[in-house]
């Protein structure tokens, strides 16, 4: 656990990362260090390259056709993109939630045990319901459905849908969570309890989150990265960067000033 | 400033900007009054700038409300949160600055009651150099003009030193001559108002710095001595 890294370690090192689409020249080396324990915030305009940043740490993006990603990406110092790592293994230990919470058609229990299972992270059955009620419990989702696990997970309420991926998420123990836009789906008072939940979550874990709500990074993140145009323009303290910024370009996005 | 891509919020914050402006103005139209009215014993002047303070204080609280109107409505970030919280900064300190030439006025009324026994010349002197001042930081604030902002910054020292040569004076007055005690303490307090005025006023040329450039004017604030002893 990564709460055992001194606060500060370098947990995801980017080094002149560069991701093509095709022709697009889609980010353009980026350096960027994302250190343990903290949650850094991603923020720009869309198309900036702030999601195809975050994809790269877990690889998604090869699951896109046409993409190339060249420069050094490394986890604790171990090359990401190393021919030798297994995806698998890889995406448990950089776990992802997405915009839409995307539940399995399955039972609230049968979701959050869905990763364990395949990692064969429990010996029996008693193992894992400790592993599920767990998870229930640190995304803030256990007192709400304890009664009614074997329902379906596609039956609950948004906010409850998008803390039930982010169980499914941290189920198997991941280092680094990445959410991409985890709330824009969801009202005010869910996203207050996934922001309360990350929080919660960075002692433990280290999260990278995509917004587009500049007061949601300013209010979970304790720093925040400017994108634009594919280039990283900006990386400081969230405060720095929502108070005196040193980018014109930041300036200009984070106070409305182009778009 | 003028180019955000919402356009009633450029006009939201030009407004604020202007009733800034406008109370600045009154305030520094209401010390000079104030001044002139010491310095002639004209007592109806005197009365008019009493009656005027009440049109200051209005304007400081349509600043703070509009103000918070803007953070909540808003949710301003850099440059234009510095602005907006700095504008609720100055706007407290013009405010001030308009109570002491209100009480200004009021000694000015008792003074005016007295007999011509001890000198106004110094105080009146030390009020010209503060007006000078508040009139320079207030046009640095509407012209965005740093570089005039740390120059008043930098000019408070010469107010302090004023400040107690005056003091000085008016307690040799007092040992001289007892029956000048009553006039000559009114005018320490008065001496004493205008030094805090030209404090006020390197206040504003802080929030100004802070507006512009998001931090305090670097170095340590020149600080004359003001407890009256010599220099």
């Amino acid at each position: 656990m990564n709460a055992l890294l001194p606060l500060g370690t370098i947990k995801v090192k980017a080094q002149g990362v560069n991701v093509h689409y095709g022709d697009k020249h889609a980010l353009q080396s980026v350096d960027l260090d994302i250190r343990a324990g903290e949650v850094m915030a991603l923020i720009g305009p869309s198309g900036c390259g702030k999601s195809t940043f975050l994809r790269c740490i877990n690889r998604m993006n090869d699951l896109v056709d046409g993409a190339r990603v060249t420069g050094s990406l490394t986890l604790d110092g171990e090359d990401i993109y190393d021919r030798a790592i297994d995806v698998v293994q890889l995406r448990a230990r950089v776990g992802m939630v997405f915009q839409k919470p995307n539940p399995f058609p399955k039972s609230i229990y049968d979701n959050v045990a869905y990763g364990p299972r395949i990692h064969g992270l429990a010996r029996d059955q008693a193992e894992l319901d400790e592993i599920v009620m767990t998870s229930l419990e640190k995304a803030g989702l256990l007192a709400e459905v304890k009664d009614r696990l074997a329902e379906s997970g596609t039956g609950l309420s948004g906010g409850q849908q998008q803390r039930l991926c982010i169980a499914r998420a941290i189920a198997v123990s991941p280092e680094v969570i990445l959410m991409d836009e985890p709330c824009s789906a969801l009202d005010p008072i869910a996203t207050a309890k996934v922001e309360e939940l990350i929080d919660e979550l960075h002692e433990n874990f280290t999260i990278v989150i995509v917004t587009h709500s500049m007061q949601q990074a300013a209010r979970v993140s304790q720093r925040t990265a400017f994108f634009h145009l594919g280039k990283l323009i900006e990386v400081g303290d969230t405060e720095q960067i929502f108070t005196n910024p040193q980018q014109p370009l930041t300036q200009g996005y984070i106070t409305g000033r182009f778009g | 400033m003028n180019d955000h891509t919402v356009k009633s919020y450029d006009d939201e914050l030009s407004h604020l900007t202007s009733i800034i402006a406008r109370m600045g103005g009154m305030a520094e139209a209401q010390l000079s009054s104030a001044v002139q009215a010491l310095a002639t014993r004209d007592d109806e002047l005197a009365q008019r700038v009493i009656a005027g303070d009440a049109r200051v204080d209005e304007l400081d609280q349509e600043i703070q409300s509009f103000a918070v109107r803007l953070l909540a409505l808003r949710q301003p970030m850099a440059q234009d949160l510095r602005l907006i919280v700095g504008a609720l900064g100055i706007s407290g300190e013009i405010e001030r600055i308009g109570d002491y030439a209100a009480n200004l006025a009021k000694r000015t009324l008792v003074l005016n009651h007295l007999p011509a026994s001890a000198p106004v010349a110094g105080v009146v002197r030390l009020a010209e150099l503060v007006c000078t001042l508040l009139k320079d930081v207030l046009d640095a604030y509407l012209e965005r003009d740093i570089e005039k902002a740390t120059r008043v910054w930098n000019r408070d020292e010469e107010v302090d030193a004023l400040y107690n040569a005056v003091f000085q004076t008016l307690i040799e007055q007092m040992t001289e001559d007892s029956g000048t005690i009553t006039a000559a303490t009114h005018l320490l307090f008065i001496a004493k108002n205008i030094e805090r005025i030209g404090d006020h006023a390197t206040n504003i040329a802080e929030a100004l710095h802070y507006q512009i450039v998001g931090t305090q004017p670097a170095g340590k604030r020149p600080k004359g001595n003001t407890v009256g002893a010599p220099q």
